[in-house]
């Protein structure tokens, strides 16, 4: 691996999105927008908001850089620049890095921005320390990018890309227990929730509102980091030197 | 001597054979030209020496070592078909972050822009210029770090003839500096200009020669007509 090639990546990527800024306007506008319409809806039952806010600040990360990163990662495949790049002196995971790095810049602006607004303005309040549920956002943005960079490989369009995000993203987030606690899912519907990588996400959340800094949120945390790690290989797996 | 040697190269794409028993040689120094009609291979050929093509069978040296080596990858300068450069970015932007990963230094980037003609539109974003424009920016990038060996895939199409005339004496400059050119066209009145020709039909090696010889041993008056003749002997 290389610094200063991961470093050129970063800096690239990032160069891009500051390009588009109707795109970085919807990455950082739209959760704020979300969690403010969060608050109203349930403006009647204040105790949920509490449950939720938390929860939903760290994991929209999670959403966006999935699709953010697919698609660019997908442009890269067909424009002929991955091609361009795998004849150059760039390791594989000179470019896995750089792309983790750059969305993980991009999502630590998106978590202070909701963070702000909802513990400043919303008033959301957790009982754990704020800055663990921003640094969580960002761990789950990178676990969000990874996870992208592997599926972009399994698209050969955007339309298709766009698809992955109802298709990986949705039942994550509907068996990770946000909606439903995990202990009341049946047995078949848990053990699938055990196999996907958001409910850890989510569990560590609900560990941080909670307070709750026990053995089952250290290993929640390993399982994000393990999961970033898989799918990173996995990501690399996808990136071949030489194709058909 | 010779910065590239194919040697029985087959190479399967989708269940069709793309070149079947394919050699042939590249003299170092030189600007050999890549000739043949769309679909005869010229693409296939250039991914494999690059050491991009998965190949099914023989063997492709480059400048002493097999294609694709991690030892070649900053000697060896691509230009693909499509520009592959990123059109979010300005001209500059994108020789920085290529010339960063490749290594050469960042004062390069004004000589390439310069050689590629494109001065004027160093800080324009390359999805607002035009066809011919963005295909330089992607040959600038390809001329970064002085490769010992530019392999250029279609490198003129669709400029006018002003700067096809540059592009080509640029090509020579360079090959008198001891750079190996490789340069693909589908336009037989671009072969003139080469030092060297292979000429490519149906995925195999039609001939490979200089224009003079190719339209000596043909009894041709130009090379459109020495490549006509060749195809009728061969079918004969």
């Amino acid at each position: 691996m290389s610094v200063r090639v991961t470093v050129a990546v970063a800096h690239r990527v990032l160069a891009q999105l500051r390009r588009d800024p109707r795109t970085l306007a919807l990455v950082l506008g739209v959760p704020c927008l979300l969690e403010a319409l969060l608050k109203e809806l349930f403006a009647g039952q204040s105790d949920v908001f509490q449950h939720v806010g938390a929860p939903l600040l760290g994991l929209f990360p999670f959403v966006t850089m999935f699709l953010v990163t697919s698609i660019t990662m997908l442009r890269e495949r067909t424009t002929g620049t991955l091609e361009r790049l795998m004849t150059l002196p760039l390791g594989k995971l000179d470019l896995l890095a750089g792309y983790g790095i750059a969305f993980a810049v991009l999502a630590a602006v998106q978590a202070a921005l909701v963070s702000a607004l909802a513990f400043g303005l919303l008033g959301l309040d957790v009982q754990g320390p704020r800055w663990i549920v921003a640094l969580l956002a960002v761990g789950n943005a990178v676990l969000g990018s990874a996870l992208g960079l592997f599926l972009s490989a399994f698209a050969q369009t955007e339309f298709q890309a766009v698809q992955f995000m109802p298709a990986v993203v949705f039942p994550q987030i509907l068996l990770c227990g946000l909606f439903v606690g995990r202990g009341s899912m049946a047995a078949w519907l848990r053990w699938i929730s055990d196999a996907l990588p958001l409910t850890y996400a989510y569990d560590a959340l609900a560990h941080t509102a909670a307070d709750t800094f026990d053995a089952r949120f250290a290993a929640d945390v390993a399982v994000i980091v393990g999961a970033v790690v898989v799918a990173l290989a996995l990501g690399a797996a996808t990136l071949r030197r030489r194709t058909d | 001597m010779s910065a590239i040697e194919v040697s029985g190269l087959d190479v399967v794409r989708g269940g069709a054979q793309v070149l079947h028993d394919l050699s042939c040689t590249v003299p170092a120094g030189t600007v050999t030209g890549l000739l043949g009609p769309s679909g005869s291979g010229k693409t296939t050929l250039i991914r494999s020496i690059v050491g991009v093509q998965r190949v099914a069978g023989g063997e492709v040296r480059v400048l002493g070592e097999p294609a694709g080596a991690r030892s070649l990858r900053n000697r060896v300068g691509y230009m693909t078909q499509a520009p592959s450069v990123y059109g979010d970015l300005t001209v500059v932007e994108n020789l920085r972050f290529f010339a960063r990963v490749i290594g050469a230094p960042q004062a390069a980037i004004g000589a390439v822009v310069s050689a590629v003609s494109l001065d004027a539109e160093a800080d324009r974003v390359v999805s607002r210029l035009s066809g011919g424009q963005r295909a330089r920016v992607s040959l600038a990038v390809a001329l970064l770090g002085d490769p010992d060996l530019l392999v250029l895939d279609e490198p003129t199409v669709g400029l006018d003839p002003v700067l096809r005339r540059d592009l080509w004496q640029l090509f020579h400059a360079l090959a008198g500096g001891g750079t190996t050119l490789l340069v693909s066209s589908h336009v037989m009145d671009e072969a003139d200009r080469c030092d060297t020709l292979l000429l490519l039909r149906g995925g195999a090696l039609l001939a490979q020669g200089t224009p003079a010889e190719l339209r000596t041993t043909t009894r041709a008056e130009n090379l459109d007509e020495a490549f006509l003749r060749l195809v009728e002997r061969e079918t004969a």
